[in-house]
């Protein structure tokens, strides 16, 4: 069925190119796009086997993984750092406001610590490091697919599910842990910051308060979250910059599908995660 | 001055020995929805001979290349090459058997974050067995003999497009294939970089001797391969006296409608009756 272009919309289909956009536009229908989404999930749930079972599977491309590595969380370093120092400085801006009505000001550690390290910690690094890498995954990836560069690899012999997804998986699951790890300590002393420029707090109070407060449970959450978060990342991006089609305009929708769809991702799986987790971990 | 070789090892030599085709389609089918690009396809290349295959744009062309080396598979039909059946072999295997493959793409597919060096041992790298000084005398070897040596530390956006081909043209060749697929080497390029492409095509052929399926849009290129040869020691393509045969065996290919209405050596493609042909190489 045909229908003038102002009245019709693409049902995630691929956008009509700049010259097709006084052509008339086909309307997909919900079938069609029914279908076709379940297949997206399909091959993405195959792609993420496939990258899993290439994890134990030889050649294991370590050179790869450690320049991947290396331009996904050395990159990344100063952007989480930023982020979460302001995150933490905000944190404890915001909760001194509502403390200081209960005349719990000094709570203010607590609080920074255990939303840093349960939530805003990994959340923040995940979204951080999904809108940097994410996007230049699924654009490097993609243009390799236009340029027919991943079809002369697979001419070549190497498989580029080993030697591009892999490492890259492998690396930002690696980096994103140690990047909360960092976020999370940045966020307090952002935190400490407010309480003794501000707030007028005692520092080894508000240090002593923060690290009292966080019991296993909260670690534990704090640190399984980037590992699912990483894959989360490398997988969408890898996923997207592999399926690109239709030359530049492909790659550049692409890497916007693959930035939006990993942040939601993320937000969604947070939180079925710590529903699950505060379940089996028996929190109070 | 004598031309320069690449060395022989011992996969290379096996070609001449083995009297099984190169490549065999048998009846192959392939379509993407409802438009069916290939219906029946069925021709045979043997060992040594160099085949080139014409068509309108959208024929199937460089689709028959794709099949060739497993990149894509078949709807139906079988295709045999180096003596296994492709059609029923798992990724994994035909990363080996691709191994024996050099394929060259149309717009040569130079992997632009890695240098020329980089490119041509792209399959050396990582090899147990060969180190880098053995790496550094195979790459040079072979840009030597595409007369790039000067382009080792370069990246390909610093070539020109004749460049490219030609470093494309080295990185299929470093291991010595068996077989070479030539994906319109000379497309989009200016007529005398072409000459220079098809220049070194023939030398290849000539020199190696190596099976080889060509796309092309040019006519005069497959003509001028066929009635030319390499001569080692003026080191350059020179014309065949008129009547006589090369030594490498050559023929051609046209497809259309997604079949194959001709298939034979320049003689009876010059007698043709086939009135679409006549009309296409005219």
């Amino acid at each position: 069925m045909k229908c003038p272009a102002f009245l019709c919309y693409s049902f995630g289909k691929a956008w009509p190119t700049a010259a097709g956009f006084s052509e008339r536009m086909e309307l997909t229908s919900p079938t069609d796009f029914a279908k076709e989404q379940v297949q997206t999930v399909q091959s993405y749930a195959l792609f993420c086997a496939q990258t899993l079972a290439n994890l134990f599977r030889k050649p294991f491309y370590l050179a790869d993984m450690v320049l991947q590595a290396d331009l996904i969380g050395v990159g990344s370093l100063p952007i989480v750092a930023l982020t979460g120092f302001f995150t933490g400085a905000v944190l404890a801006l915001q909760a001194a406001n509502t403390l200081e009505r209960f005349g719990s000001i000094t709570l203010v550690g607590q609080l920074v610590s255990i939303s840093m390290v349960r939530e805003l910690g990994p959340v923040l690094t995940g979204l951080m490091v999904a809108g940097r890498n994410s996007s230049g995954m699924a654009s490097e990836l993609g243009s390799m697919i236009v340029t027919e560069q991943i079809d002369a690899m697979r001419a070549l012999g190497t498989d580029p599910m080993k030697k591009l997804v892999t490492p890259r998986v492998a690396a930002t699951v690696f980096m994103l842990f140690f990047l909360t790890i960092l976020s999370d300590l940045v966020g307090l002393v952002g935190g400490l910051f407010i309480a003794k420029v501000l707030l007028r707090l005692d520092a080894r109070q508000y240090w002593y308060n923060a690290w009292q407060t966080l019991v296993f449970q909260d670690v534990f959450m704090g640190l399984l979250k980037p590992v699912l978060f990483g894959f989360i990342i490398a997988s969408i991006g890898c996923f997207y910059g592999m399926n690109a089609r239709g030359g530049t305009q492909g790659v550049g929708r692409a890497t916007t599908q693959a930035v939006v769809a990993a942040s939601v991702l993320i937000l969604a799986v947070d939180l079925f995660l710590t529903r699950l987790l505060m379940a089996t971990l028996s929190f109070h | 001055m004598a031309a320069p070789t690449l060395p022989l090892d011992s996969s290379s030599i096996s070609i001449n020995n083995a009297s099984t085709p190169a490549i065999v389609f048998d009846n192959v089918a392939l379509g993407f929805g409802d438009n069916e690009v290939l219906r029946g396809v069925s021709f045979s290349l043997p060992r040594g001979e160099t085949k080139a295959l014409f068509g309108v744009a959208g024929s199937g062309k460089s689709l028959i290349l794709k099949l060739a080396i497993g990149l894509i598979r078949p709807d139906s039909g079988r295709i045999v090459v180096l003596g296994q059946n492709i059609t029923e072999m798992s990724e994994e295997e035909l990363f080996d058997l691709r191994g024996k493959i050099g394929m060259v793409f149309q717009e040569s597919a130079l992997f632009d974050s890695l240098t020329v060096r980089e490119n041509v041992a792209y399959r050396l790298m990582g090899v147990h067995g060969i180190y880098n000084d053995e790496i550094d005398q195979k790459v040079r070897e072979v840009l030597r003999f595409v007369e790039l040596e000067r382009t080792l530390e370069l990246y390909p956006s610093e070539l020109s497009g004749g460049m490219r081909r030609r470093v494309a043209i080295a990185r299929a060749l470093i291991t010595h294939p068996e077989l070479l697929l030539y994906d319109s080497p000379t497309g989009g390029l200016d007529p005398v970089t072409s000459n220079t492409i098809i220049e070194l095509i023939v030398k290849q052929r000539d020199v190696n001797q190596t099976s080889a399926l060509m796309v092309t849009h040019r006519l005069q290129d497959a003509f001028t391969m066929a009635t030319h040869h390499f001569d080692r020691r003026s080191n350059r393509m020179v014309a065949m006296p008129r009547g006589q045969q090369c030594e490498v065996p050559m023929s051609f290919l046209v497809l259309r409608d997604g079949k194959v209405i001709f298939d034979g050596d320049l003689h009876a493609l010059a007698n043709t009756q086939n009135e679409y042909i006549k009309e296409y190489i005219s």
